[in-house]
């Protein structure tokens, strides 16, 4: 058996797939978390909460009403989206002129309440979900098996932080956005309705972290506290990719992942922390973030 | 109106000396030590405007150091009591010397995130028991009393966080705190103006760490145990919002929010169970779409608008 440092390379590899696909979710998580906070100048905490929701809602339609997998991955984001625009209406859209602090102190709150009623419903052990049929299954690559849902992952979410990317920056509605990320006055000026696409920005982030999810609960098991362990890492990710650019949350995602894959195998004790140390280091040596500006 | 402050304080005290022949005195000493630990937050978010999301961090790591001080290395109450706060203090100058590097909601994903690896090597740790935590405790003896004896222990937890409440008094109107307002007002002009931001940052931050830890080593003591709740994030956000339920800035109004918090917890959790932390999401939620100044903050502009009337 080929070896690498000692450890067998099939071992390293699953590891590093691994890492890759909680990559994925940091990469999709931490791009939402972006988006929003360029457009609304918030701190969305309920961004864990609501991929839980994600995974609980698509768990929830395979078991009460038999919906597939392939339609909870459209039904459920837009599920979320509409929660999403209806929290924006109904709370979000007071706080934009007030501190920053208080977008997260009261998404922290929503949080609260979402984690807290399902947990109240279906207490604190995983639901699990099973693997759709044509995903199910490894492929055999010769110096690893690769389980083909793992694969899915990677590309899905690689796919859809690619068409977030090209939204935002290549389409028409995009340069609406950034106009209105930049200057949301002159924005409205010419003729923008700038709070309509405030709105549909923070429902398309929802959105995201809802598509993370549905992807996430056959992975993982579905678990009431799934969204808030991933946030608290993605906030480290976001320290350390910094919030300036697009390209640099999905990088950065979806190294850490791997990072912590690596490490997973060589140093299994401070796997779960190891982001958080890289955190403090590059605050340390850059305390903008990686991609960030220093404002 | 120093007058009437002083009176207020007279009276809270009074109150203090009574309220465990009122009430079931581990209630009130679990007041006591979650007031000051709001107190101690309040130190950083009210006044100088920094949101720390990871205060549990020294909450949580001085009852274990205190608690392993008094259990396993069987040392004086007192010196476990310290021995917590000083650990607490010094961890919250290393979170400290990283978290100012970054403003504002970077401050809190910062401080969050920290935490959060200390709650991972608290549970992970050999020394802190894992999930059943650090239990049976001694509370030992202090200057020959017996603090078995729960009587005894609340009007010790009562100096304790009397005297701490007062050195937080103090520092808010110290120049040192002057210089602390002034930074939460206008960052650019405090520099201007030649002051160390940085420095004075860091030692606000040092200064509501160890506070914070002395809270958690005491409450470590009252109940005779520490555990992984007292280190988890949640504990982080309910010290937010007791502060700014009681209303972030105001001196009394971390000890109002804790007081309400605490007293709801223990009214609420064997008739909803886990659906208390829907209604702590709630109670955040209102707090902050409808009374941002918190109920201290409300009572007094209220009181303003009586006296302005009448003048």
């Amino acid at each position: 058996m080929i070896e690498l440092f000692g450890v067998p390379l099939p071992a390293l590899m699953g590891q590093l797939m691994l890492g890759l696909v909680n990559g994925s979710f940091y990469a999709m998580m931490s791009l939402g978390l972006a988006v929003i906070f360029g457009m609304l100048n918030i701190i969305n905490f309920a961004h864990g909460a609501l991929y839980m929701a994600g995974a609980f809602l698509a768990w929830m339609g395979m078991t009460y009403w038999e919906i597939s997998y392939w339609w909870a991955l459209i039904l459920v984001p837009l599920a979320l989206c509409v929660v999403g625009v209806i929290i924006e209406r109904a709370f979000l859209q007071w706080l934009y002129k007030l501190d920053h602090l208080y977008g997260l102190l009261l998404t922290f709150g929503l949080a609260l309440i979402i984690e807290g009623l399902f947990r109240d419903q279906y207490g604190v052990s995983g639901q699990p979900y099973p693997i759709p049929e044509e995903l199910s299954g490894a492929l055999n690559l010769g110096f690893m098996f690769l389980p083909k849902y793992r694969a899915w992952v990677i590309v899905a979410s690689l796919l859809v932080c690619f068409a977030t990317w090209f939204t935002i920056e290549k389409t028409r509605l995009g340069s609406y956005l950034r106009a209105a990320t930049e200057n949301p006055k002159l924005t409205q000026a010419f003729g923008i309705n700038v709070p309509l696409m405030v709105m549909l920005t923070y429902g398309l982030g929802v959105a995201l972290a809802g598509l993370a999810g549905v992807l996430a609960a056959p992975a993982l098991q579905v678990n009431p506290l799934m969204g808030s362990n991933l946030i608290i890492a993605v906030f480290a990710v976001v320290v350390i990719g910094g919030m300036g650019s697009i390209f640099g949350s999905i990088v950065t995602g979806l190294g850490l992942g791997m990072i912590e894959g690596i490490t997973k195998v060589f140093y299994p004790e401070i796997s779960s922390t190891v982001v958080f140390i890289i955190m403090a280091i590059v605050l340390f040596i850059r305390p903008a973030g990686l991609f960030g500006r220093e404002k | 109106m120093t007058v009437n402050k002083n009176i207020g304080f007279a009276a809270l005290f009074l109150l203090g000396l009574l309220a465990p022949v009122l009430i079931y005195p581990v209630l009130v000493m679990k007041v006591l030590c979650f007031a000051l630990f709001a107190c101690a937050f309040n130190l950083l978010l009210g006044y100088t405007g920094l949101l720390s999301f990871g205060h549990a961090a020294f909450f949580g790591l001085a009852a274990y150091a205190a608690g392993h001080a008094l259990k396993v290395w069987e040392l004086p109450t007192l010196v476990g009591l310290v021995f917590g706060t000083v650990s607490a203090a010094a961890l919250g100058w290393l979170f400290g010397l990283l978290a100012i590097r970054r403003q504002g909601i970077y401050f809190a994903m910062i401080t969050l995130a920290l935490a959060q690896m200390v709650f991972f090597f608290l549970m992970q740790s050999s020394f802190t028991g894992g999930e059943d935590g650090l239990q049976g405790v001694p509370r030992g003896t202090l200057f020959g009393l017996d603090l078995a004896d729960d009587m005894t222990l609340y009007y010790v937890v009562f100096i304790i966080c009397a005297a701490a409440f007062w050195l937080i008094y103090r520092t808010i109107n110290s120049p040192f705190g002057q210089v602390l307002k002034a930074i939460r007002e206008n960052e650019p002009r405090a520099i201007s103006l030649g002051y160390d931001v940085g420095r004075y940052k860091l030692l606000a931050f040092v200064l509501s760490a160890g506070l914070a830890g002395l809270a958690g080593a005491t409450k470590m003591l009252v109940f005779t145990f520490a555990s992984l709740t007292d280190a988890h994030w949640h504990m982080s956000g309910e010290v937010v919002l007791m502060t700014i339920l009681g209303g972030m800035g105001t001196v009394l109004g971390p000890v109002v929010g804790a007081g309400v918090i605490v007293s709801l917890q223990s009214e609420l959790a064997d008739k909803v169970g886990s659906l208390v932390t829907v209604i702590m999401g709630a109670i955040f939620v209102i707090c902050v779409m409808a009374f941002r100044r918190g109920i201290v903050g409300e009572a007094m502009a209220l009181y303003r608008r009586m006296v302005g009337e009448k003048v």
